[in-house]
């Protein structure tokens, strides 16, 4: 019997204890004591969500099929949890070996969204290694930060020894021989020694080997003659300290991914992760280009995966995991090229079987509707449109290829199939917004309620219900808006008052739904995306007054924050508010995703015209991902779809 | 075809409740490949039911599903292949083929074993309290209904008991309709000692669910284990098949 890290006391005073028993069916379970190097992988969240996101499922499926290797896992514990570890100096521990964190070799954290950094620092501190990268020694792990956050680094680069950039299947392998080589060579004092060599090795940023310096509030810098005022506090200089160390470092990424890892046993957890599912990738990437979309431009080219592979992994999968549902994962499924020969091998293979098949981000039309008739009882389910924003111009800002009549003609069709609930997202404080984009949306749902009331009343299916949701716009690095401006907190609630109030004079108010998100969570997310190195004691402090899970609106407290920014004299307007000139040196500038800084600067001039730009597959507009060698910009494009 | 399975459950798992060892058994049972029967309808549902449930912490040799299947191999292979498709703390025990008739092992509960012991050691002479406390002629505890407090005896519901080298061995009356817990009854002894009960103090294992044969005018109570109402499957089968 596996001896467990926690009492049954605290097991049982606890919520959920399953989340901290390890033991899922098809878990590794290696032998800890026999392994050249323990890893153990973090996602800083509850265990539902950690356990259900792919990433580290396929990494710990890599990591586990490498001889001499261990992956185990580690999720934040929840904050019942974390009160009793810290009164009784209980370390936390990897669930599946029940050891340590402090005691493994590497400790791997994916970032995936802002909000989860102080839950990075819960797990630092709970595991017992100094949170900053300076006071670890050779006893500590190596602490890794990967996932979408690590384009921009610099608000956590003190707690962190590495930042891997990019996808985590390709350079890992060299990470691990490495820390091999050197532990055996090295002897005692190895740390700095390892850490100098790994970022040698593609993708690696070790944030210590380089020097950042500012512009004062005059906008001078050391003895350079000119004052520069646009760039009063901004970062002059960034440069390694060292020759040997690059300069630049440009993300990782699998050219084939069809020829790569992808478990074909994930774990099944026992009690219900939100992804209570098999998950399957169909491709990386997205064609799209949506202007606000960091997601979108990190994660090109498009590289989309065979369909041969989709079905084998699909019927393997099922198979070992038992899961009665099945879902797609990409950015946007209705551009997979395959799409409908593999929805109709699910379908025809497994539904009725007892398996759901589910596809989300799918476009609204005519296979839509059809897929769902097959698959779902319509009369639960809803459509989900994103058009993002209310009119065609601020929609032509974003490069949302989502028009009004695509959006009516996908409502009509499916009105008249049944459907008789709508969801709509939007997005307020959208760069260049005015007041006629803003009372879009009343009036796009409006419209939409309209189309429905059309139908003859025996061709329809009751009442109409249409629920639009806005969230507030926040910057991120490496997408055509990181130089815009983002919105004050009130001018944010303003804006969804006025909106919630032009709701309230349409035609058919009473079928129309409006609510939006907090205002305070998205002004910490902009500070923490766009932020630099200046941030990490701030953040420190926030987290010493107690913030954690702040992805949780109830845990979340915007005064602590404003306290702790307040104290390091981070002033937020200079990190959400401002427009940023081209010749900044922003943060992230040193990190390579492909897609450039010129192409992103053109995207954000013609957002401003209200231009659009075609995606991928129309016609390639030279984003720069070309350099990787592979996905869309190899295909053919002269039969274009 | 209806099957009746036994299992225990053990170690970290008596920190999953019932509810997640629910959902947990039905993917098990499509690992398995079992050929269970579906409902009907938009999201068909495996036809599975437990007996009863098992309180979170406690750990056990004796709890029972029942399903339906269409198809089966051999009792044999088939506790190989659902215990392949398991963790190791979940074991089955026995797989067997009931009457077509038979009612559901939650219908018919009527009694299950228990084992209790102490976490941190009783804080009384157990072997001298417990007769004194079973020598009662009636058991009074006060139960919470919607209509205030009210006293119930539950002497007539412990059916066997006696202590064991390091705790107690209890056959309570289980289901729905009068179900004692062990802790009620353990709650009722230490007051009768003297002592409070904390809410760790016990641990509780237990040993097997009964079902209660046809009990006319008679007194006697006459149980059968839940396992006892099927047999082994020799001979692998379909629905439809003569038996
Ligand atoms: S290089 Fe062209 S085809 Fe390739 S991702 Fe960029 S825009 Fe698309």
């Amino acid at each position: 019997m596996r001896k467990l890290a926690l009492s049954d006391e605290i097991l049982l005073s606890v919520e959920k204890p399953a989340r901290y028993i390890g033991g899922e069916f098809n878990a590794a379970n290696k032998d800890f004591d026999a392994m050249d190097v323990n890893i153990c992988f973090c996602f800083p969240d509850v265990y539902e969500i950690g356990m259900s996101h792919l990433g580290i499922q396929i990494l710990y499926d890599m990591f586990n099929r490498w001889e001499g290797i261990y992956c185990d896992r580690v999720y934040s514990p929840w904050p019942d949890l974390d009160k009793i570890m810290r009164e009784q100096k209980i370390p936390l521990f990897g669930v599946e070996s029940q050891r340590p964190v402090k005691d493994f070799d590497i400790l791997c954290v994916t970032l995936q969204y802002e909000m989860c950094y102080t839950n990075v620092l819960q797990v630092i501190d709970l595991s017992q290694i100094p949170l900053l990268s300076k006071d670890r020694g050779d006893d500590d792990p190596i602490v890794i930060g990967g996932g979408p956050c690590a384009y921009n680094p610099e608000p956590i680069a003190d707690f962190f020894d590495i930042f891997y950039i990019g996808e985590g299947e390709t350079q890992y392998q060299r990470l691990t021989e490495l820390y091999k080589k050197v532990r055996r060579e090295a002897g005692g004092d190895w740390r700095q020694q390892f850490l100098r060599q790994a970022s040698h090795i593609p993708g690696m940023y070790v944030p210590s080997l380089y020097e950042v310096t500012y512009y004062d509030q005059g906008g001078m810098e050391g003895d350079n003659p000119a004052p520069r005022p646009e760039l009063a506090g901004t970062i002059a200089s960034f440069r390694p300290l060292y020759e040997d160390v690059p300069e630049r470092i440009r993300k990782e990424i699998v050219t084939d991914v069809s020829d790569t890892y992808y478990p074909d046993a994930p774990l099944v957890p026992f009690i219900r992760a939100t992804q209570d599912r098999v998950v399957l990738e169909i491709q990386r990437g997205c064609i799209r280009g949506c202007r606000f979309c960091q997601a979108g431009m990190i994660y090109r080219p498009v590289r989309e995966r065979s369909i041969d592979f989709l079905k084998e992994k699909a019927v393997k999968l099922l198979e070992s995991t038992g899961h009665e549902e099945i879902t797609l994962s990409s950015l946007s499924s209705s551009d997979y090229s395959h799409l409908e020969e593999l929805v109709n091998f699910l379908i025809d293979n497994f539904h009725g079987q007892g398996v759901n098949v589910s596809l989300p981000s799918l476009r609204i039309d005519a296979f839509f509707l059809d897929f769902m008739s097959k698959v779902q009882d319509i009369r639960k389910s809803s459509l989900t449109f994103a058009p993002e924003a209310g009119t065609q111009r601020l929609r032509n800002v974003i490069n949302k290829g989502l028009t009004e009549e695509d959006i009516l003609n996908g409502a009509a069709l499916a009105f008249e199939g049944g459907w008789n609930r709508v969801k709509l997202y939007f997005m307020l404080g959208i760069p260049t917004e005015t007041v006629e984009d803003m009372e879009g949306i009343p009036i796009l749902a409006d419209k939409i309620a309209r189309r429905f009331y059309e139908i003859p009343k025996d061709q329809r299916n009751g009442r109409v219900q249409i629920v639009a949701s806005s969230s507030f716009f926040v910057t991120k690095p490496f997408t055509p808006f990181q130089w815009a401006g983002m919105c004050t907190k009130e001018e944010f609630i303003a804006k969804a008052r006025h909106v919630r109030n032009k709701f309230k004079e349409m035609r058919n108010a009473k079928s129309l739904k409006y609510s939006w998100h907090e205002a305070d969570e998205t002004v910490m997310e902009g500070v923490l995306a766009r932020g630099d190195r200046r941030l990490a004691p701030a953040i420190l402090e926030a987290y010493r007054m107690g913030c954690m899970f702040d992805a949780w609106s109830d845990f979340f407290h915007y005064d602590r924050w404003l306290l702790a920014l307040e104290k390091w004299g981070i002033d937020i307007d200079f990190y959400n508010s401002r427009t940023r000139v081209y010749e900044e040196i922003l943060p992230w500038d040193f990190l390579d995703c492909g897609v450039t800084k010129k192409f992103l600067w053109r995207e954000w001039e013609k957002a401003q015209q209200e231009l659009v730009t075609a995606n991928c597959r129309m016609g390639c507009s030279g984003c720069g991902a070309l350099v990787f060698g592979g996905g869309v910009c190899f295909e053919d494009k002269s039969e274009v779809r | 075809m209806k099957i009746r399975v036994k299992f225990g459950k053990y170690g970290g798992l008596k920190f999953v409740g019932h509810l997640d060892i629910m959902r947990y058994f039905q993917k098990c049972m499509r690992r398995a490949k079992v050929d269970i029967r579906y409902s009907t309808g938009f999201s068909p549902h495996q036809i599975m039911s437990f007996a009863q449930p098992l309180g979170l912490g406690v750990t056990s040799d004796g709890e029972y599903m029942d399903i339906e299947v269409n198809s089966t191999d051999t009792s044999e292979r088939m506790i190989q292949r659902i215990n392949a498709a398991n963790v190791e703390d979940i074991r089955i025990y026995s797989y067997r083929l009931l009457p077509e008739k038979a009612k559901t092992g939650m219908a018919i509960i009527a009694a299950a074993d228990y084992e209790v012991r102490f976490r941190y050691g009783c804080p009384f002479d157990l072997k001298e309290a417990w007769p004194r406390f079973m020598e009662q002629t009636q058991i009074l505890i006060e139960k919470q209904t919607k209509s205030g407090k009210k006293e119930t005896d539950i002497k007539p519901l412990i059916y066997e008991h006696y202590p064991m080298e390091d705790g107690l061995f209890l056959k309570l009356s289980c289901g729905s309709v009068v179900n004692l817990k062990p802790e009620t009854v353990m709650e009722a002894l230490y007051s009768f000692a003297g002592f409070t009960l904390g809410p760790l103090d016990l641990l509780l294992h237990r040993k097997e669910l009964y079902g209660e044969l046809a009990q006319k005018e008679s007194e006697e109570h006459c149980f059968l284990a839940l396992e006892e109402m099927g047999v082994d499957i020799t001979e692998p089968m379909c629905e439809g098949q003569s038996r």
